[in-house]
């Protein structure tokens, strides 16, 4: 682990945004990670869209499992409420606290041992029930931290670092999540940024369950030949379907693009999706469509990254319920107990 | 962008700011290291090898290396190495078991004209290598015009003492009270080689109506402030004008408050900014309550009965013309009027050679200076070399010691009968300083702390003597606090581009962006597609060959804080810290053979 502080000095011209805030100002403390591992990318790349979208470090909470992945929030947004739980039950967490305060930006982080295992009952039925979060699974397809054994997202015919062959079928948690109603859903690869910042932006903004599947590499235990989950593996396999660009509100439209290039996605918060198409059979607001490319190109042995999946007129949980607008601290004394008459009127109609 | 060549000594080199902006390239990371460990001796004798005078340098060099510290380009000021360099000599103890042993004389014998800076660095690099240096100068002690020019309450007597006194140590014969008056009496002598470094002795007049009938009262800058060094001034009038704004300005004007000015003026002719005096010496002036007044040229001594009264100025203002060039016009506002009883001119020195006969074998130029080689310090009679203010022009110490340093390899070559054109090429060491998965070999831990303020000596006893130091030093404890500021530039980024995975994480944990793996392009444009744009364009941008996926890893080492977590946090050791000490060749056997 190491242990150098990361000093304070940063580069003179590193630029502010609308908070006046520089992106070293949403980093947390110094990783305890591995040294090269691809969590830690994923972290920066939350640190880069969280500085890129203004976001008030205190308006936002990160909630985590256990696991390596559960680890990183440590590592990110110093500055932001975080919430560490039991393994598995991050999702049944960041629901309750959402219950309670709509108000915050929810970003989950987990990875494939705290979702597709232990916790993957929290994990399809958060996603079901609709709740407003930004899941991030940072997918390395091995139990890094108890020394490498296959993961429930190994691929089937993977070969483990000492060659053993993962004879179980891997879930695929991007298929899971479309078919559990997700209504953002994104795979992306954690040594390729340009596309994983704007992925995270795009979840961070929606309005509904995004689920991000990141593969990002173990160094220590899922970085060599054979494994499907490897640097070099993926950068062989990746089928990017489209790039994407999170264009906000206020930021005026001028790029020229061919006709039929691009598509656009207004989201809920008026933020706008812009997707540069890679492949042009490639329609991301499609669900079945999404679905069986997805099934076609696994079939191959092809990582298909991207924006895979996008609803605009997604709801949460909270549109579903028609539970109040604003958050329950927030709530006064005449809010809470409106008083005898409406007791009456609730007790009356449940007689 | 072609893969950067790291094997070139000038590579790392430039990237220790402090060390290239030198003009003797002292290893200044090094010795401040060796002031935090609180190994002064070793910090002292690292310095004396390549700057010769550390005591007198940490009180009074031009410092050419802050302006230069990557401190300052991340931060809102360079490390105070000046200042440093004055804790190594304060508190290094006896070194004198740590001088070089002298060889046996060789028959070879040298003559150094002048005993300052320049002079005194031939002797200390000839002398132990077994030549008969024989060192003249017209005064009565060696040390030119540290002696002579700087006042004592920035340099102690002592200082200059001590350090002279290790090169006398080492056998040369001083010819003290000696003034040369002619180079060919010179050359008819049984010298193998001549070096010249004698200074620029002559300060400039200012030649305006009145001078001559206020003579009394105007005085030569330079000439005024060895006059008070040798204590034969030691009054001047309550109200003083100094004109001029250079650093002999601010020694004048410093050392006139402490000779009984109670209202001294700076006046310039140009802008403050523009002011040749280093900015530190014009703050330190302003300190002792001196104005400087800046956009007034001189017009006219005022007299009265034979008495200077006065100097009228004329009020001027910068105009630039379209290319830039500014001249300085009047503004038509009537002129300034200044009483004073004392004026000192300090508007510049002038080399003067009355004592070179111009048919002694060696060319002038057009200004009526010998021509001398940058590189070599010869003149076009082989046999004589010069350096210091003597070769250049007035520039300052540590360049005498550069230009002695040069001279005596050039000297040592031409007496060995090699080409002097042939320059040795520095001593480069290069070690890794990983000790474990997570140990290094240096602190990399950076010190947020702001520069440290040198003590000063109270100003109401500082100005009563001109004989008290006002600057006292830092001591073991600021000292070790302002050296933890330094960067450890010395300390190298290297990049093995085979062992390298493309994981990006140097790319996220690197704190000041340094670090980009991107497709290659042309270095205009390469530096615009970097993490943060590499705007400074005197730094270098370190480019490794093709990596697997087609990119390449460009470092710009620009605001690079060298604290290695881009190899801490490398997984396959790609990226190493690799420390980089460099020595410039100095006359000896290395300087031959290599």
């Amino acid at each position: 682990m190491t242990y150098i502080l990361k000093p304070k000095l940063h580069h003179p011209e590193l630029p502010t945004n609308a908070l006046g805030l520089t992106r070293r100002d949403y980093e947390g403390r110094i990783s305890t990670l591995c040294a090269g591992c691809g969590h830690d990318s994923i972290s920066a790349a939350i640190v880069q869209a969280c500085f890129e979208l203004d976001i008030a470090p205190h308006r936002l909470a990160k909630m985590s499992g256990i696991g390596c992945s559960s680890k990183t929030p440590d590592y990110f947004l110093g500055q932001s409420h975080g919430f560490n739980s039991v393994h598995g039950r991050m999702p049944s967490v960041l629901t309750g606290a959402n219950l309670a305060n709509r108000d915050l930006i929810y970003l989950g982080v987990s990875g494939d041992g705290d979702s597709a295992s232990i916790g993957l009952g929290q994990f399809a039925h958060s996603i079901r029930r609709g709740v407003n979060m930004c899941y991030i699974v940072e997918n390395n397809g091995v139990y890094g931290l108890t020394k490498g054994q296959f993961s429930a997202t190994s691929d089937k015919g993977s070969k483990s670092k000492r060659g053993v062959e993962n004879t179980e079928s891997g879930i695929d948690l991007v298929a899971l999540a479309l078919q559990l109603g997700a209504t953002y859903v994104g795979r992306s690869f954690s040594g390729d940024k340009a596309q994983l910042v704007p992925l995270i932006k795009g979840a961070l903004s929606h309005h509904g369950p995004a689920v991000l599947d990141i593969v990002s590499p173990c160094v220590a235990f899922n970085n060599h030949a054979g494994s499907t989950k490897s640097f070099d593996y993926v950068r062989a396999h990746n089928e990017a379907v489209n790039r994407l660009d999170v264009i906000l509100g206020r930021t005026p439209i001028t790029a020229d693009y061919e006709p039929g290039t691009v598509t656009e996605v207004t989201q809920h918060d008026g933020s706008k999706l812009r997707l540069r198409k890679l492949d042009d059979g490639y329609d991301a607001t499609d669900l079945v469509g999404a679905m069986h490319y997805l099934q076609m190109h696994h079939a191959k042995g092809e990582v298909v990254t991207g924006l895979l999946y996008v609803d605009p007129d997604a709801t949460d949980l909270h549109d579903r319920l028609g539970t109040t607008d604003v958050a329950l601290n927030r709530l006064g004394t005449r809010e809470l107990s409106p008083g005898a008459a409406a007791l009456a009127k609730i007790n009356a109609g449940l007689r | 962008m072609k893969a950067t060549d790291t094997s070139s000594p000038d590579y790392f080199h430039k990237v220790v700011d402090c060390q290239y902006a030198c003009p003797a390239h002292t290893p200044v990371p090094e010795y401040i290291r060796k002031i935090a460990a609180g190994q002064y001796a070793d910090a002292y004798m690292i310095n004396w090898k390549s700057n010769v005078f550390p005591g007198v340098l940490g009180r009074t060099c031009d410092r050419p290396c802050e302006p230069a510290c990557r401190r300052g380009r991340v931060e809102e000021e360079p490390v105070a190495i000046c200042r440093l360099k004055r804790v190594a000599a304060d508190n290094k103890g006896d070194i004198t078991a740590r001088l070089p042993s002298i060889a046996p004389r060789n028959g070879k014998k040298i003559a150094c004209v002048g005993a300052g800076p320049a002079s005194m660095t031939v002797a200390r690099d000839l002398a132990p290598l077994g030549y008969e240096v024989h060192v003249y100068d017209g005064e009565a002690k060696a040390g030119g015009f540290i002696r002579t020019q700087i006042p004592r309450f920035r340099l102690p007597e002592e200082v200059i003492d001590e350090e002279v006194g290790y090169i006398t140590a080492l056998g040369p014969v001083m010819r003290l009270g000696e003034r040369v008056d002619s180079l060919k009496g010179l050359l008819a002598k049984d010298y193998d080689a001549i070096f010249v470094g004698c200074g620029a002795p002559r300060g400039r007049d200012l030649d305006i109506p009145g001078r001559q009938e206020g003579a009394g009262n105007i005085h030569i800058g330079i000439d005024w402030l060895s006059n008070v060094s040798f204590g034969h001034i030691t009054r001047i009038g309550k109200r003083v004008i100094v004109l001029g704004g250079g650093n002999t300005a601010m020694d004048c004007c410093r050392t006139a408050r402490r000779l009984g000015g109670q209202d001294v003026k700076v006046v310039v002719r140009s802008g403050f900014d523009e002011m040749k005096a280093s900015p530190w010496e014009k703050e330190d002036a302003m300190h002792e309550d001196i104005p400087i007044l800046n956009f007034l040229v001189p017009k006219e001594f005022l007299h009265k009965n034979g008495k200077l009264t006065g100097v009228v100025f004329e009020k001027v203002a910068p105009k630039y013309d379209d290319k830039g060039r500014r001249s300085l016009v009047p503004t038509g506002e009537p002129d300034q009027h200044i009483a004073c009883d004392d004026v000192l001119v300090a508007v510049g020195q002038e080399n003067a050679f009355p004592w070179i006969e111009r048919d002694a074998g060696l060319d002038f130029d057009k200004w009526d200076m010998p021509v001398v080689s940058e590189k070599t310090m010869q003149s076009t009679n082989p046999k004589v070399f010069f350096g210091g203010d003597a070769a250049f022009g007035p520039k300052n110490i540590i360049w005498a010691v550069a230009h002695g340093h040069e001279a005596a390899v050039s000297i040592e070559k031409f007496l060995s009968g090699l080409d002097v054109e042939d320059r040795p090429p520095p001593d480069v060491d290069i070690d890794s300083q990983k000790m474990g998965i997570h140990e290094w070999s240096y602190d990399n831990n950076i010190a947020n702390d702001l520069r440290y303020k040198v003590p000063l000596q109270d100003k109401s006893i500082a100005l009563k003597s001109v004989k008290t130091e006002v600057e006292l030093g830092f001591d073991s404890e600021l000292g070790f606090k302002e050296a933890q500021r330094c960067l450890n530039c010395d300390v190298q980024t290297v990049f093995n581009a085979p062992a390298c995975i493309e994981c990006d994480a140097c790319v996220d944990i690197c704190p000041t962006d340094c670090i980009t793996f991107t497709e290659n392009g042309e270095e205009s444009d390469l530096r615009q597609r970097l993490k943060a744009p590499a705007l400074n364009l005197s730094q270098d941008i370190y480019v490794s060959d093709t990596l697997p996926t087609g990119r390449i890893m460009a470092k710009d080492e620009d605001v690079c804080l060298h604290c290695g977590l881009c190899a801490e946090r490398c997984p396959t050791g790609a990226w190493d810290m690799q420390k980089t000490i460099i020595n410039i060749t100095h006359a000896g056997s290395t300087c031959r053979s290599r």
